[in-house]
């Protein structure tokens, strides 16, 4: 197995340009939304909105102005799956389409999957949809064909500012904790690493440096595998089983003198 | 964006279930619990009450199917469900233990296996097919006792899988509550039993069972009244989500229409015995209230939005 790679994404050195989104659609070709009569979304240079099955990149625009507007800031931050060690989607796909990659990158087979979306809902991230191309649920692949390749993924390459960074988790995660350093002595005390550390989900091989709580990059704060609840939700209805069981036993041998009273005068209606 | 949304599950996208999915949880639902019910009727029951565990297989086979073809359709590529079952790559069979869609595939193709069997012994048994050795495959015979001891296993598992599925993801409701298989399997036993007394009461009009029945489904109605609360409260903040439209239906229409106006209903017909339209009545609105309440889960869930519940 190669090493472990993936994306470190500086979010404060993100421009928005949106160059990872295109080179992430040239590359993959995906298909434009709404067979390219895509709408604007009319409240920020966002008209992305989401990741999805036919964005893999999405450069999120976070406005953040008091009242007066005299003060405030954009947070920038291009959005992928995070290629979460303990994967979600893995987990809960009955066909197996979703593997693991010998670079420990989480990809869906196209030619496997039959569209049933349960991983759609499992992602605690929101990153996966179906593509209308293929009909088949689909993400970023962290360009798997180009690392067979040994090549560097679409979007990481189109990045002129190295806000997307592409490497071996080990690299990164040395790059990473530098960059916090650098700029906690800069006096940019806000920035912290969101999924660098293998306690969220056994770690994101796409992680982020973030200057704001996770929830203000639409990011969740304590994302969870979906068999969290196997066990419980199988006890609970293992003991449903018994009670209603037990229920039906009874009802059906407790028959008193009346029951069989009204069963004895249907049965002499009936033969009458 | 200020996001203080009461669980994490509210930054995950909708995987898009919606009537298909609806219906199959409730059609399914009814094919467990008929089935159930029958196997109890047939093994606790008295003789005279066997056509009506014969009415429980006549629904269980056909409502499996249906529910098969309502799945199969649901997915973005159909013709390749199998998929579920064997790997298409290598032809291995295709079982995750741990992901209830898988381990729900095979059960619901195993229930439909044996669904059809307990079906072609009920007809035989009815003397409607001309292979009357069919019967055998019915209890009390050993052979009739293993298959409805299996058909039963599988038909509770049917039953309430479907809300632990729905707990296995990292949906907001969904995921955040660990009883939904629990009120599922309850909703089950409920429906069917409902269902099965309509029936009866639509093709004898006389009691046999359809007393057990009822006063079964009075018990469950009871219970199920009860896992409903326990199901708000285990949502806890995210059960936010349902002040308002959705909320409202859940009371009218599962509680006050699917559950009290029945159990008055039927406290009535159990206590002057004779099977009437009150009978008729109750059954229906705990139908009604039993496909409520599925509406309300899935698409409470599906249109709820990370804006929601901040």
């Amino acid at each position: 197995m190669a090493e472990p790679m993936g994306f470190f994404t500086d979010t404060t050195v993100c421009i928005g340009c949106k160059a990872c989104e295109v080179a992430c659609k040239e590359w993959n070709q995906l298909p434009a939304s709404n067979g390219g009569r895509n709408t604007l979304s009319g409240d920020s240079y966002d008209n992305t909105r989401t990741l999805d099955g036919i964005h893999w990149r999405h450069v999120q625009f976070i406005e953040q102005f008091d009242e007066t507007r005299q003060n405030g800031r954009w947070l920038l931050m291009s959005d992928v799956c995070k290629h979460c060690v303990q994967a979600g989607c893995m987990e809960v796909c009955p066909t197996g389409a979703i593997i693991r990659t010998e670079f420990d990158t989480v990809v869906i087979q196209s030619d496997v999957c039959n569209g049933c979306r349960d991983c759609i809902g499992a992602c605690p991230f929101g990153v996966i949809g179906i593509n209308p191309a293929s009909n088949t649920a689909q993400k970023c692949t962290l360009c798997y064909d180009r690392l067979k390749a040994g090549l560097e993924p679409a979007c990481s390459k189109a990045c002129p500012t190295d806000s997307i960074v592409f490497g071996t988790i080990a690299d990164l995660k040395k790059l990473a904790a530098a960059r916090v350093d650098q700029l906690h002595g800069q006096g940019e005390t806000r920035a912290y690493l969101y999924g660098a550390d293998d306690t969220m989900l056994g770690g994101l091989n796409s992680f982020f440096l973030l200057l704001d709580r996770p929830e203000v990059y639409r990011l969740p704060p304590d994302p969870k595998m979906p068999s969290r609840n196997l066990a419980p939700g199988s006890i609970w209805s293992a003991l449903g089983a018994l009670l209603v069981g037990l229920m039906g036993v009874v009802s059906f041998r407790m028959r008193g003198g009346r029951e069989a009273e009204i069963a004895e005068r249907e049965r002499r209606e009936e033969a009458a | 964006m200020s996001g203080l949304a009461p669980s994490s599950t509210f930054f995950t996208e909708p995987p898009h279930w919606q009537w298909l999915i609806i219906f199959y949880f409730f059609i399914g639902g009814l094919a467990g619990g008929t089935y159930v019910l029958a196997a109890l009727i047939d093994f606790f029951g008295r003789t005279i009450d066997r056509p009506l565990a014969r009415l429980g297989y006549y629904v269980a086979f056909p409502a499996t199917v249906v529910s098969g073809l309502l799945l199969i359709v649901d997915l973005t590529r159909p013709l390749r469900f199998w998929h579920m079952l064997l790997e298409s790559n290598t032809w291995q069979p295709m079982l995750k233990t741990y992901s209830p869609m898988s381990v729900g595939s095979w059960a619901l193709l195993l229930f439909g296996a044996v669904t059809l069997v307990s079906f072609l012994a009920a007809l035989g048994d009815a003397g409607r097919l001309r292979w009357r050795w069919l019967a055998r495959l019915r209890p009390p015979t050993i052979a009739g006792g293993l298959v409805a001891v299996v058909g039963a296993a599988l038909g509770f598992f049917i039953a309430s899988y479907t809300g632990v599925l729905l707990a296995v993801t990292n949906r907001p409701i969904w995921s955040d509550t660990t009883v939904l298989g629990l009120n599922f399997l309850l909703s089950s036993a409920s429906t069917s039993a409902a269902l099965l007394v309509l029936l009866a009461w639509f093709r004898w009009r006389v009691t046999f069972g359809i007393h057990a029945l009822e006063r079964f489904d009075a018990w469950v109605l009871v219970v199920e009244l009860l896992a409903l609360i326990a199901l708000v409260v285990s949502l806890g903040e995210v059960a936010r989500v349902w002040l308002g439209a959705w909320g409202a239906l859940l009371l009218v229409g599962v509680v006050i229409l699917g559950i009290v106006l029945p159990l008055v209903l039927l406290w009535r017909t159990l206590r002057f015995t004779r099977a009437g339209v009150a009978t008729a009545v109750a059954s229906v609105l705990v139908l009604v209230g039993g496909f409520i309440f599925r509406i309300v889960v899935v698409l409470s869930s599906e249109q709820a939005t990370r804006g929601m519940g901040a």
